[in-house]
C-alpha cells in the first residue's frame, strides 16, 4: 500500500507557500525567481501524487512540459535581469519603479 | 509505518528546509545552493512516487542546467547581499507571513478534506492504484503517449524554446553594437 | 388687380437687397449703380404700388382667399396678400417716401465705406415693411414687424465702430423686444380664441361674437391690449419711446425712412387694421390716453433740446401719438390720414437736416448755428415747409390732419383735446425755435466751418423739393372736407363707421389755426434774434432738458438690476457657481479619484504580488468555506 496522497499534497502546499512568502518579502530579483521555481517544483509535485493516485501518465507528462516552459522562463527571466542590471546598476525590485503612476 | 513513509519524511524535510533556506539567506549564492538541495530532495520525492523520468529530468534540467544558469547569472552580474530595507519591507513582511499562513492553511484543507469530494481517492481510483503497483509507470509509456497523443503539444514545446532561445539573445545583445 | 403684380411689388426691394447684398464687394467704388439698384427696385415698388392704388380705388380688393399664395402652417396660416385702400395707402407711403429717400442716400452717403451695405440694408427694409403692411394674417405682419426692427437694428448701429451707434442699436433692438413680446402674446390669444391669424375670419367670426372665451368676458380685450403692447414699443410710446431718440445715431435718411415715416407707424397701421378689435373691446381709450400723453409729454422734452435730429425725434414721438389718438377715439381714417402727412413733411425735415447736417459737416447741435438761410435756401426753405405743416399753419398738410384727430378727440373726451390743443402750441413753439434758432439770426458757425457752407447737391435737393409739394398740399388734396373728404370716402370700407364728432368743423379749425400761430409767433418774440442760451435756470427747465431723466430712472430701475441679478445671480452663481461648478467639479473628483488611485501604483511588483496574492487567498476561502 502507498503512503497517501494527502501526505504529498500537504508538502506540496507547504512548499508552494513558502515560495509565495519568499516572493513577497525579498527585494532580489533572483531570489525572486527561484522561488517561483519553487513553487513550480510544488505543483510538479502535486501533478506527479495525483498521477500515481490515478494511474494515469498525463500526470508525469505534464510536469514534462512544466519543466520545459520553465526553462524558456527562467532563460528569458535571466536575461531581463542581465539587462536591467546593465541598465540600472542594480537588481532591487524596489528601485525598479519606473512603471509607477 | 514503512519504507516510504520515512523516506516521504527525510525527503520532504529536506526540501522544506532548503525552501526556507531558499527564503532565508541574504546571499543570493547560498539561496540557490538552497534551492539545489530542495530541487534533489524533490528528486527523490519523485523516485519514491514511481516517477523516474520525472526524477531524471529534474535531475538533469532543474538541479543541473536550470541552477547552473542562476549561479552563472549570480556571478556574471557580480552581485553580493543586496540591502534587504526596501521602502515596504517592514510591512511588507507581517502581510506576507499572514497571507502565507492563510495560504498554507487552505492548501492543507484542500489536500486533506476537499479531494474526498473527487475522483481522486475514490474506491476505482484505489483499484486502479492497485493496480499500477503491480505494474508501475515506465519512461517507455510516456515517450510514447509523448510521441503520439500528445505530439503536437511537445512541438509547440520546442517552439516556446526556440522563441526563448531568440529572445535571450534579443535582449542581452549589446546596443552599441548597432551604433558601431 | 393680380397677385402677380404684388409679388412684383414685394420682391422687387429683395432682388435689390439680394444684388446690394451679395454682390456688393463688386460694386464697391461704384456709388452711382450700388445706388442706383437701390432706388430703381423701390421705384418698380412705387409703380407697382400706384397700379395697385388705381385698381383698390375702382374696387378691387385683394382680400380673403383671393389672396392667398399657398398654405404655410398646416391649415391654420397661409402665405397671402391682403390689399385695400389702408394697404394701398401704407404702399404708397412707404414705396413713395422711401423712393425719394432712396434717392436722396445717393448724395448723402457719398464716400461713405459702407455704401452696398447701407442700400442693401435700407432695401430689406423695405422689403420687409411691405411684408408688414401686404400680409393677411397677423404673423405675416409679424415677421414684417421683426423684419423692420432687425433693419432697424443694422441701420441705427450702421456705424458700428461708433460706440453710440451700436448702444443705441441695441437700445432699440432691446427695447422692441419688449413689445414685440406683447405683441407675441397678443397673437396667441388671438389663435386660441379664434384658431385663426386670418384678418378676414377673425373680424368677421369677432363681429360674430363667435369666438372661445379663453379669457372670459376680456378675451378681446387683453388681446387688443396686448398687442397695443406691441404697438407702443414699435412706435415709441410711452413708456417705451427711450429708443427712438437715440436711434438718431444711424444716418439721417434712415431716420428719416425708418425713425419717422415708416416703421415708427407700424403699430397705428397694425391698431387701424384691428379696427374692429379695438371697436368692439373698447380698448380704445387706453390708446387714446397713452397716445396723447406721449404727445404732450415728448413735446415738452422737446422744448429744451439743442441736438436738431433729437428735436425731430421727440416730434416724432409726439406726431405719433397724435395718431394713436386718432385710432383710440375711433377715428382710424384720421389716424391713418395723420401717418400720410407726417409721412411726407417729417420725412422732409429729416431730409432738411441731413442736407444742413451735410453743409456743416455733421454739426448737430442748433446752437452752433444760426443764420443759415442764406446759405442754405432750398434747404430752409423746404424746411419751412414742413415746419409750418407741422405746426398746423392752415390749409398745409398737417393743419387738415391734426385738426381732424382733435375734433374726433372732442367727441370722445374733452380732456384728451385740451392737451392735444396744448400739444399742438407746444409743437408749432419748438419747431419755430428750432427754425430760429437754425436758419435766422446772426450765425454762429465755427470759422473753418462756415467757408465750407454750401447747398446740397441736386440729387439731395430735388427729393426735398418733391416731397416738399405733398407736405404743404395733399392735405388738400385728400383732407377738404372733415368726415366727407376724399381720404374718408376712399377708405371707409376698411373702417369701421366712426360716429360724426360733434360741434361745427370750421370753428375747432380756426382755434387749431390760432393755437398753431399762437406757437410760432411766442417763438419768434422769444428765439428771433437771440442766442439761445438756455442753460437752465431752474428746477423745472432743468428736469426738461434732461428729458425727465427718464433714461437715468430706468437706467437705475431696470437695467441696473437687471444688470446686477445678471452678474450676480446668473453670472456668479448659476454660471461660474453652478454650472462651471458642476463642470470643474467633476474633473475635480475625477482628479480626486484619478490622484488616489495613482497612489495604488506604486511600481513596486512586489505589492502588485501581495494584492493578487491576497485575491487568491479570498477566492480559495469563499471556494472552499462559502460555496
Amino acid at each position: 500500500m502507498f503512503l497517501g496522497l494527502e501526505y504529498y499534497l500537504v508538502l506540496s502546499a507547504l512548499l508552494f507557500t513558502i515560495g509565495v512568502i519568499g516572493v513577497l518579502i525579498r527585494r532580489n530579483a533572483i531570489i525572486i525567481f527561484m522561488c517561483i521555481e519553487l513553487m513550480l517544483n510544488a505543483a510538479n509535485l502535486a501533478f506527479v501524487a495525483i498521477s500515481r493516485d490515478l494511474g494515469q501518465v498525463e500526470g508525469q507528462l505534464f510536469v514534462f512540459f512544466v519543466m520545459a516552459v520553465a526553462a524558456a522562463e527562467v532563460a528569458i527571466g535571466l536575461a531581463i535581469i542581465v539587462s536591467v542590471f546593465k541598465h540600472r546598476e542594480t537588481i532591487n525590485v524596489d528601485e525598479v519603479n519606473s512603471l509607477k503612476g | 509505518m514503512n519504507a516510504e513513509m520515512i523516506l516521504f519524511f527525510i525527503f520532504g524535510a529536506v526540501s522544506l528546509i532548503g525552501a526556507i533556506a531558499v527564503i532565508s539567506f541574504r546571499h543570493p549564492i547560498y539561496s540557490a545552493l538552497s534551492l539545489i538541495v530542495t530541487f534533489f530532495a524533490q528528486a527523490g520525492l519523485f523516485v519514491l512516487l514511481g516517477a523516474h523520468f520525472v526524477a531524471a529530468v529534474q535531475v538533469i534540467v532543474y538541479a543541473g542546467a536550470i541552477m547552473v544558469l542562476f549561479l552563472f547569472v549570480i556571478m556574471l552580474l557580480n552581485l553580493g547581499t543586496l540591502s534587504e530595507k526596501g521602502a515596504l519591507t517592514g510591512k511588507l513582511k507581517g502581510v506576507a507571513t499572514v497571507l502565507g499562513i492563510l495560504l498554507a492553511i487552505q492548501g492543507i484543507y484542500i489536500a486533506v478534506n476537499a479531494l474526498n469530494n473527487t475522483e481522486v481517492g475514490s474506491v476505482e481510483a484505489q483499484e486502479k492504484a492497485a493496480a499500477l503497483a503491480e505494474n508501475p509507470i515506465e519512461t517507455y509509456d510516456i515517450g510514447k503517449l509523448l510521441f503520439s497523443e500528445y505530439l503536437l503539444p511537445f512541438e509547440v514545446t520546442s517552439l516556446i524554446l526556440l522563441a526563448a532561445l531568440i529572445g535571450v539573445i534579443v535582449l542581452v545583445k549589446r546596443e552599441n553594437q548597432t551604433e558601431n | 388687380m393680380s397677385k402677380a403684380l404684388i409679388i412684383l411689388l414685394l420682391i422687387s426691394p429683395l432682388v435689390g437687397f439680394l444684388i446690394n447684398g451679395l454682390f456688393g464687394k463688386w460694386l464697391k467704388g461704384k456709388e452711382k449703380l450700388s445706388g442706383g439698384i437701390g432706388a430703381l427696385a423701390v421705384l418698380v415698388s412705387l409703380i407697382c404700388s400706384i397700379v395697385a392704388f388705381v385698381s383698390v380705388q375702382d374696387g378691387n380688393i385683394l382680400e380673403g382667399d383671393a389672396g392667398i399664395l399657398y398654405p404655410w402652417i398646416s391649415d391654420y396660416i397661409s402665405i397671402g396678400f391682403h390689399v385695400d385702400a389702408l394697404t394701398t395707402v401704407m404702399l404708397l407711403v412707404i414705396t413713395g417716401v422711401g423712393f425719394l429717400i432712396h434717392v436722396y442716400s445717393i448724395g448723402y452717403m457719398h464716400g461713405d465705406a459702407g455704401y452696398t451695405r447701407y442700400f442693401a440694408y435700407l432695401n430689406l427694409f423695405v422689403f420687409a415693411m411691405l411684408i408688414l403692411v401686404l400680409g393677411n394674417n397677423y404673423l405675416m405682419m409679424f415677421v414684417g414687424w421683426e423684419g423692420v426692427g432687425l433693419c432697424s437694428y443694422l441701420l441705427i448701429g450702421f456705424w458700428y465702430e461708433k460706440q453710440s451707434a451700436t448702444d443705441a442699436g441695441k437700445k432699440a433692438f432691446i427695447v422692441n423686444r419688449i413689445g414685440d413680446f406683447g405683441f407675441l402674446l397678443g397673437m396667441f390669444t388671438l389663435f386660441a380664441a379664434f384658431g385663426s391669424l386670418d384678418f378676414v375670419s377673425i373680424f368677421d367670426n369677432a363681429e360674430a361674437g363667435n369666438f372661445q372665451q379663453v379669457f372670459g368676458a376680456s378675451t378681446l380685450v387683453i388681446a387688443t391690449l396686448l398687442l397695443f403692447v406691441g404697438a407702443v414699443g414699435k412706435s415709441a410710446q410711452l413708456p417705451l419711446y427711450v429708443w427712438l431718440p437715440d436711434a438718431m445715431e444711424g444716418p439721417t435718411p434712415v431716420s428719416a425712412l425708418i425713425h419717422a415715416a415708416t416703421m415708427v407707424t407700424a403699430g397705428v397701421y397694425m391698431i387701424a387694421r384691428s379696427a374692429v378689435l379695438y371697436n368692439i373691446a373698447e380698448t380704445g381709450v387706453v390708446v387714446a390716453w397713452i397716445g396723447v400723453l406721449t404727445a404732450l409729454f415728448a413735446a415738452i422734452i422737446a422744448l429744451k433740446q439743442n441736438d436738431i435730429k433729437r428735436i425731430l425725434a421727440y416730434s416724432t414721438v409726439s406726431q405719433l401719438g397724435y395718431m394713436f389718438v386718432g385710432v383710440g377715439v375711433g377715428a382710424y381714417a384720421s389716424g391713418i390720414f395723420h401717418l400720410v402727412t407726417h409721412a411726407f413733411f417729417k420725412g422732409l425735415m429729416f431730409l432738411t437736416a441731413g442736407s444742413v447736417m451735410h453743409a456743416m459737416a455733421n454739426e448737430l447741435d442748433i446752437r452752433k448755428m444760426g443764420g443759415l438761410r442764406n446759405k442754405l435756401p432750398i434747404t430752409h426753405a423746404t424746411f419751412l415747409v414742413g415746419a409750418l405743416a407741422i405746426a398746423g399753419a392752415p390749409f398745409l398738410s398737417g393743419f387738415w390732419s391734426k385738426d381732424e384727430i382733435l375734433h374726433s378727440a372732442w367727441g370722445s373726451s374733452k380732456v384728451i383735446y385740451i392737451i392735444g390743443l396744448i400739444t399742438a402750441f407746444l409743437t408749432a413753439f419748438y419747431m419755430f425755435r428750432l427754425i430760429f434758432v437754425t436758419f435766422y439770426g446772426k450765425s454762429r458757425v465755427e470759422p473753418e466751418v462756415a467757408s465750407h457752407l454750401h447747398e446740397s447737391p441736386g440729387i439731395m435737393w430735388v427729393p426735398l423739393v418733391i416731397l416738399a409739394i405733398p407736405s404743404a398740399l395733399i392735405g388738400l388734396l385728400l383732407g377738404v372736407g372733415g368726415h366727407n373728404s376724399w381720404f374718408h370716402h376712399f377708405t371707409e370700407d376698411v373702417f369701421p363707421k366712426a360716429g360724426k364728432a360733434p360741434g361745427n368743423v370750421i370753428l375747432f379749425m380756426a382755434i387749431s389755426s390760432i393755437v398753431g400761430i399762437a406757437g410760432i409767433a411766442f417763438a419768434w418774440t422769444r428765439y428771433k434774434n437771440r442766442v439761445p442760451s438756455d442753460e437752465p435756470t431752474n428746477a423745472l427747465q432743468k428736469l426738461v432738458a434732461n428729458k425727465f431723466y427718464i433714461d437715468e430712472v430706468y437706467n437705475t430701475f431696470i437695467v441696473q438690476p437687471i444688470k446686477n441679478a445678471s452678474h450676480f445671480l446668473l453670472w456668479r452663481l448659476f454660471d461660474t457657481g453652478i454650472i462651471d461648478g458642476i463642470v470643474n467639479g467633476v474633473a475635480t473628483l475625477i482628479r480626486v479619484i484619478g490622484g488616489t488611485l495613482r497612489r495604488l501604483q506604486t511600481g513596486l511588483v512586489q505589492v502588485y504580488i501581495v494584492s493578487m496574492v491576497i485575491g487568491i487567498v479570498l477566492f480559495l476561502a469563499y471556494y472552499l468555506f462559502f460555496s
